[in-house]
């Protein structure tokens, strides 16, 4: 292991971390904005031209509040909550393929940070992780809605976790591999995933949008029901840290929907461009339609939370289990029947 | 029993049709009618650059009005204090010296004039009370500021300027 390829994958790993962070807080400040654009008004448009400098502010907000930490509250875990929540967010950009190989004459350089053979997998014990997050911030707060917020989420959770796993293994049973260079490298051009898996990647975003507690799946955090929910008794960067989490988890998931789903960095041309452009500038195209891909989604998003009201819980318990996993079950069936269909042929 | 009124419904409830059951038809309406929203002009109005019209009656900052020859009306008579619901108002009347004949009208006039902008609510009792037709309340809305006590204007702030002498 030289010292070249130690200083390529630090450097990559740092400006990942930074661009998900700057991506998150301007997600934050877009948030205000497209919410604000479908309302028929104006979002923030004083700090800065049009409002750009506002998640500073906010960020410098959160820095100078006071901390305040309850009596009788559990005050290791009330500090950890927090921090994992912003650590299972960050690792799940470790194996996304940001783009195919950068190559400087002899050396080649590819823009994922690991490639592991089972990326899929180590996603999915992610997302699991996360939900750890939220209960132990709603265990330690010592508050009864907290507590309540905390069972809810849990609950809304490893619940449609369920169908999501069941709609990737559909999605396995054609393309062959866990790993997520390998499925972007599979949808090559415009043979994306989401021509042969449809009722998948439908199953893939609602439970998408129920993992990131995100609306209509909100019910851990509204404000008309629970107060705070989770993060009632939080304060400065500890909220900061939450609320943070919460839109990395939405810039992650909408990276592994593009990534799954989408093709990735491939776009319908790419082959013209990549024999253009030469082996530098090439990939980067593919990264920056990747991010595109990643910005629709996020956008997505936000429009669905303005849109739709929120599920209630006994209406979501019913979503989840009585309708989802038949559906993603019924998937994997006729899945597997039509790739037995075609190989025969 | 005979209904009382021809206007009652009976609530229907119907179970749900296939299509509404999955959701994903009424998802799509709702989405289409929410982005129509995000391409139409937003009915912000962008305050302070731009202000509404106010109406006629508008009754804004009080000013201190003079005549025609540039002296001031207010001889410190109190009914607008007197008036004032809220006790907005005071002042300390003085007399005025010969060689200042050009400033007020009459030989009473007002050498400390106070209104707390905190404590008046802009109703216009004074401006109705007054008898030599002093103090109107037809400036702007009062610009907000941070400590209490410098909401209190005193004559600088209210006395209108004098008229350009041609």
């Amino acid at each position: 292991m030289d010292i070249s390829f130690v200083i390529e994958k630090f450097v990559l790993v740092a400006v990942i971390f930074g661009i998900s962070l700057v991506i998150a807080m301007y997600s934050t400040y877009a948030e205000r904005k497209v919410a604000a654009f479908l309302q028929d008004r104006l979002g923030p448009d004083r700090a800065g031209p049009a409002g750009m400098f506002q998640p500073l502010a906010d960020g410098l907000k959160m820095f100078m509040k006071e901390e305040i930490i309850p009596t009788n509250s559990n005050k290791w875990l009330f500090m950890v909550g927090p921090g994992l929540a912003m650590l299972t967010a960050c690792i799940g950009t470790a194996v996304i393929p940001w783009g195919s190989s950068i190559s400087f004459g002899s050396r080649v350089i590819p823009l994922q940070v690991t490639d592991i053979n089972v990326g899929v997998l180590y996603i999915f014990g992610v997302v699991s992780l996360s939900v750890y997050g939220v209960m132990i911030g709603g265990w330690a707060s010592n508050n009864k809605y907290s507590l309540l917020s905390a069972i809810r989420a849990a609950s809304q959770n490893i619940s449609y976790e369920v169908a999501m796993g069941l709609a990737i293994i559909a999605l396995l049973l054609v393309t062959n591999t866990l790993s997520l260079k390998e499925i972007v490298e599979q949808q090559h051009g415009w043979h994306w995933n989401v021509l042969y898996q449809p009722l998948g990647f439908i199953l893939f975003i609602v439970c998408a949008f129920a993992e990131t507690n995100r609306a209509p799946f909100d019910l851990p955090e509204c404000e008309t029901e629970l107060i705070g929910g989770y993060h009632t008794e939080y304060s400065s960067m500890k909220l900061g840290f939450y609320l943070f989490a919460e839109y990395i988890n939405m810039f992650v998931s909408s990276a592994v929907m593009s990534t799954l789903y989408f093709g990735g960095y491939n776009y319908p041309g790419m082959d013209w461009v990549l024999l253009h452009a030469g082996p530098v500038i090439g990939p980067l195209v593919g990264t920056a339609v990747l991010f595109i891909k990643i910005f629709a989604f996020i956008f997505f998003f936000m429009w669905v939370r303005w849109t739709i009201p929120r599920f209630r819980y006994d209406q979501l318990m019913h979503l989840g289990w009585k309708v989802l996993m038949p559906l993603a079950i019924a998937n994997v069936i006729i899945t597997g029947i039509v790739i037995a269909i075609v190989e025969k042929f | 029993m005979e209904p009382l009124t021809s206007k009652k419904k009976v609530l229907v409830q119907k179970p749900l049709t296939f299509a509404e059951r999955i959701y994903l038809p009424a998802i799509t309406k709702g989405l289409s009618i929410t982005i129509s929203h995000f391409f139409k002009k937003e009915a912000t109005i962008r305050y302070p650059e731009v202000q509404r019209e106010m109406s006629i009656n508008w009754r804004g900052m009080h000013s201190l009005k003079r005549d025609e020859d540039g002296k001031e009306r207010c001889t410190a008579c109190g009914l607008c204090a007197l008036s004032c619901p809220a006790e907005a108002i005071t002042m300390i009347a003085a007399e005025r010296k010969p060689e200042e004949k050009d400033l007020y009208r009459e030989e009473k006039y007002a050498s400390v004039y106070e209104i707390n902008m905190l404590r008046c609510i802009f109703c216009g009792l004074c401006e109705e009370a007054c008898p030599k037709e002093a103090i109107y309340l037809d400036g702007p809305i009062v610009p907000s500021d941070y400590l209490r006590k410098d909401f209190i204007y005193g004559k600088d702030k209210l006395v209108e300027q004098p008229l350009v002498k041609k």
